[in-house]
């Protein structure tokens, strides 16, 4: 067997060919990384691990959702009745649009346009601040209908539904309680995706800056996109949260 | 690979040796440089401190238990505040303790070094668990400061979320984002172990000890965010009443159960698994020999770590599953006993026919053997039905986990240290009083929990600060044990941060050891490597480090 085990091994000279080679010589590369290429996989696994984290987070809630759904199945059909369709379609349109600003966001950063990518980069931020806007209101509307869990929660319109001019099966007091898990659920998740959203619209302003800035026009995308990767992700979340709380099961009342 | 056998030949001459001039504890000087370093060694530094200050108050709040059932009468603290102790103990033991012991400490001091890496993959995340992990802390504290917690260390609902009116917000914010900090670093070893090993360093040529932590990752990664999840509701149920774990409310209390469980049963495993990681280093070095089975040890690892999510709900045996399903969780708990038994009975091969030295690592990873397996067996008492519905929320419990945790990981993460002591800090530890607090530990150990089998057997429940009469001598003996057990840990802290000073230079392989980190100087330099090392030869090849003993082949640094 061969025993040096610390040879003396030419891999940084090649690296240093290699980039030149390339024409990138980025100041973000990090000294503990062998090469560029070696930095910008590492960062796409990272963030695909932090991806898988971030299903097991909303998986409790799912879960959680799934079990009771099955348990107050009448609950859960008249209190998805209360969400407004056309809001939540309207949401799902905007952010999907938005989704699809942030996949040409990432490849003007690979072509290098620097021009398109703010561009981009701020219709991404608009589309995100717009289902905000719209959630905000779907919100409102929940505390006007006193259908916040906790606060003033009114289940007599689950009972009663014709005194409240609603169209809508009565249930018995102890299945009528049950809507309060629902729309807890709702919130529950709905807000975790909000603030999800808060926290990438944060991201968004400060990439922003940075791609004015010039830093993604030579070469390093990796920020762009794997922040593209978590602004799908969040989308993907609607994505199953829409049909699960607005349309699953839907039908009119009696 | 048969057993070399050799003498220690490169102690550095004492009167002559100094440390290493430029190393990674000398390179920056100033506190800052310390509190905003994005070495992985220093931040393992770090995290030993912290570690070991956290364990210092769980291990306080551990002799106030044991204080107060010296007597069957409640004379000490009154009913509530023995409640605060014992959560107090657990929390701070199991979340700050436990779980982040071995992976943030050796670790992250190691794993870059053993793979050949300069640093983990997101050095910057890395320090911001550390952060992390000192700002949830620093929750606890303050729930403890704000007249504590009393809910145990599970945040059982409805009892966290109705019953009790203590700071259990406060402790589960806490407890979050130590989760957090948790999540981060596994997060990053998976990523430093998939992306950064050095040329030649394969997967099957890779230290068990990467091996088990990464089996860890995987779990901290998976099992982490879903108790995170689980606190926000626990938390929101508390402020604003709603009703996901409320029975009056429609909610059931059982899924707290199976969401809690399903993170907190695999984390026994995140607990455990990188102390069995050290295990094998350790046995493997001071037998010099070749891990037995090490093919199997390495995907037991991954084994025990798949199969620690499939079991969760033996944890709720008692509490209203159906009889099918407490029946197949009955059958899968014995399964994972399989993979860990493969790692015992490697071992055990591994010993056998070695040429063994008993240096103090290894008295500890005896220590582990030897308490492991009790613990381990009680286990498959308790996942078996019928045993179990007798046994839970007895003493038994109590002892059981204590023989898997503290005689398990708590005796390997002491290995540890003494093992890497040398590497981390460049000294070597007196020898003679690193082996009295070896053996201290291990009596006192047997002393304070082998009662608590008994007393649990004969009934005695935990949780609670009195008791009849006839249980008590065998809670004397125990808490005699525990003031034993308390002196071998005051040790190490002692003669340890002597050795900082006064310590003879060790010098950079002082165990004849294969790894990677013993063929760099002791302490390392902070780029670990000048020249990132090609690796051409198996973990614990003996035969390859005689081969390179003999030809004084140079050494990196
Ligand atoms: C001197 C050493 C120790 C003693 C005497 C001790 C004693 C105890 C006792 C008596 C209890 C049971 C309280 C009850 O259920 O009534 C307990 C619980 C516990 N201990 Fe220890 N312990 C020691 C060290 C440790 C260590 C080192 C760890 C972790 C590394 C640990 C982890 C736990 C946990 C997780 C619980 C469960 C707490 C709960 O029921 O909420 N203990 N300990
Ligand atoms: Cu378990």
């Amino acid at each position: 067997m061969d025993n040096a085990i610390v040879a003396t091994h030419p891999h940084t000279h090649e690296t240093a060919i290699a980039a030149e080679h390339e024409h990138i010589v980025l100041p973000q590369h990090r000294h503990h990384f062998e090469t560029q290429e070696q930095q910008r996989e590492a960062a796409t696994f990272g963030m695909w691990l932090f991806l898988l984290t971030e299903i097991m987070f909303f998986g409790g809630l799912f879960f959680a959702y799934l079990l009771y759904r099955n348990w107050y199945h009448d609950a859960f059909v008249v209190s998805s009745n209360q969400l407004s369709i056309p809001l939540g379609a309207a949401n799902t349109a905007i952010l999907i649009s938005s989704g699809f600003f942030m996949a040409l966001g990432v490849w003007a950063a690979e072509v290098k346009k620097q021009g398109l990518l703010v561009l981009f980069l701020v219709l991404t931020t608009f589309f995100g601040v717009a289902f905000l806007g719209i959630k905000a209101v779907e919100y409102h509307e929940k505390w006007e209908k006193h259908h916040i869990p906790g606060a003033s929660f009114d289940v007599s319109q689950f009972i009663n539904p014709e005194k409240y001019g609603l169209h809508e099966k009565p249930l018995a007091p102890d299945m009528a309680q049950k809507t309060q898990i629902f729309f807890f659920l709702y919130f529950a998740m709905t807000g975790m995706h909000a603030f999800h959203m808060i926290l990438g619209i944060g991201l968004l302003f400060w990439l922003t800056w940075r791609a004015k800035r010039g830093e993604f026009s030579a070469g390093y995308v990796a920020p762009i996109e794997n922040f593209g990767l978590y602004w799908h992700f969040v989308d993907i979340v609607w994505l199953f949260l829409f049909p699960l709380l607005y349309l699953i099961n839907r039908h009119p009342g009696t | 690979m048969s057993a070399t056998s050799y003498t220690i030949v490169n102690l550095p001459d004492q009167r002559t040796a100094t440390l290493p001039k430029r190393n990674y504890l000398n390179n920056e000087d100033g506190l800052l440089s310390w509190l905003f370093t994005g070495d992985h060694k220093r931040i393992a530094i770090l995290y030993l401190i912290s570690i070991t200050f956290f364990f210092f108050i769980g291990g306080a709040f551990a002799g106030l238990i044991r204080l107060e059932l010296l007597t069957p009468q409640p004379d000490l603290v009154a009913s509530d505040t023995y409640n605060k102790f014992f959560s107090m103990h657990g929390i701070v033991m199991i979340f700050l303790f436990l779980v982040p012991s071995v992976p943030a400490t050796l670790g992250n001091f190691l794993i870059p070094i053993m793979i050949g890496a300069k640093d983990l993959a997101f050095p910057k995340v890395n320090l911001l668990s550390w952060y992390l992990y000192w700002i949830g802390g620093l929750f606890t504290l303050a729930a403890l400061v704000l007249g504590g917690v009393d809910t145990g260390w599970t945040f059982t609902t409805p009892l966290s979320t109705h019953y009790l009116n203590t700071h259990v917000v406060t402790a589960a914010t806490g407890v979050f984002i130590i989760g957090f900090s948790s999540i981060f670093t596994g997060l990053n070893f998976i990523v430093t172990i998939h992306r950064m090993r050095a040329p030649g360093m394969t997967w099957f040529r890779m230290p068990l000890f990467c091996w088990s932590n990464y089996a860890a990752s995987v779990l901290m990664v998976l099992g982490t965010p879903v108790l995170a999840i689980t606190l926000v509701l626990v938390a929101l149920e508390r402020l604003v009443g709603i009703g996901v774990f409320d029975p009056t409310k429609g909610g059931d209390p059982l899924l707290f159960q199976h969401l809690f469980w399903f993170y907190s049963h695999p984390a026994v495993y995140i607990m455990i698994l990188p102390g069995m990681g050290v295990i094998s280093e350790v046995i493997s070095t001071f037998s010099r020999k070749r891990v037995f089975g090490y093919t199997a040890v390495a995907f037991s690892s991954v084994a025990i770590a798949l199969f620690g999510f499939f079991v969760w709900a033996h944890h709720m045996f008692i509490m209203g599953v159906s009889n099918y399903s407490a029946l197949v969780f009955s059958l899968l708990t014995m399964l994972v006993a399989v993979p860990s038994a493969i790692k015992i009975f490697n071992w055990a091969f591994t010993l056998q026919k070695g040429s063994i030295t008993f240096e103090t690592p290894m008295l500890y990873a005896f220590g582990f053997l030897g308490l492991f397996t009790i613990g381990g067996m009680t286990g498959v008492f308790l996942g078996a039905l019928g045993m179990d519905i007798h046994l839970t929320e007895t003493y038994f419990i109590v002892a059981h986990f204590h023989f898997v945790m503290v005689g398990g990981m708590l005796m390997a993460f002491l290995a540890g240290v003494h093992f890497w002591w040398p590497k981390m800090t460049g000294r070597m530890y007196p020898e003679s009083l690193s082996k009295l607090a070896a053996v201290t530990t291990f009596i006192g150990f047997n002393l304070t929990f082998l009662p608590q089998f008994i007393l649990g057997y004969l009934g005695m429940p935990r949780r609670y600060h009195a008791y009849p009469p006839e249980f008590q001598v065998l809670n004397v003996l125990s808490t005699a044990g525990a003031t034993v057990l308390g002196v071998g840990y005051m040790l190490p802290l002692l003669y340890l941060g002597w050795s900082l000073k006064y310590g003879a230079i060790a010098g950079n392989n002082p165990w004849q050891a294969t790894g990677l980190e013993w063929q760099i100087q002791s302490p390392p330099l902070t780029e670990n490597f000048i020249e990132t090392p090609i690796v051409d030869h198996e973990a614990y090849d003996y035969e390859w480090l005689a081969h390179k003993t003999a030809q004084e082949v140079t050494t990196v640094g």
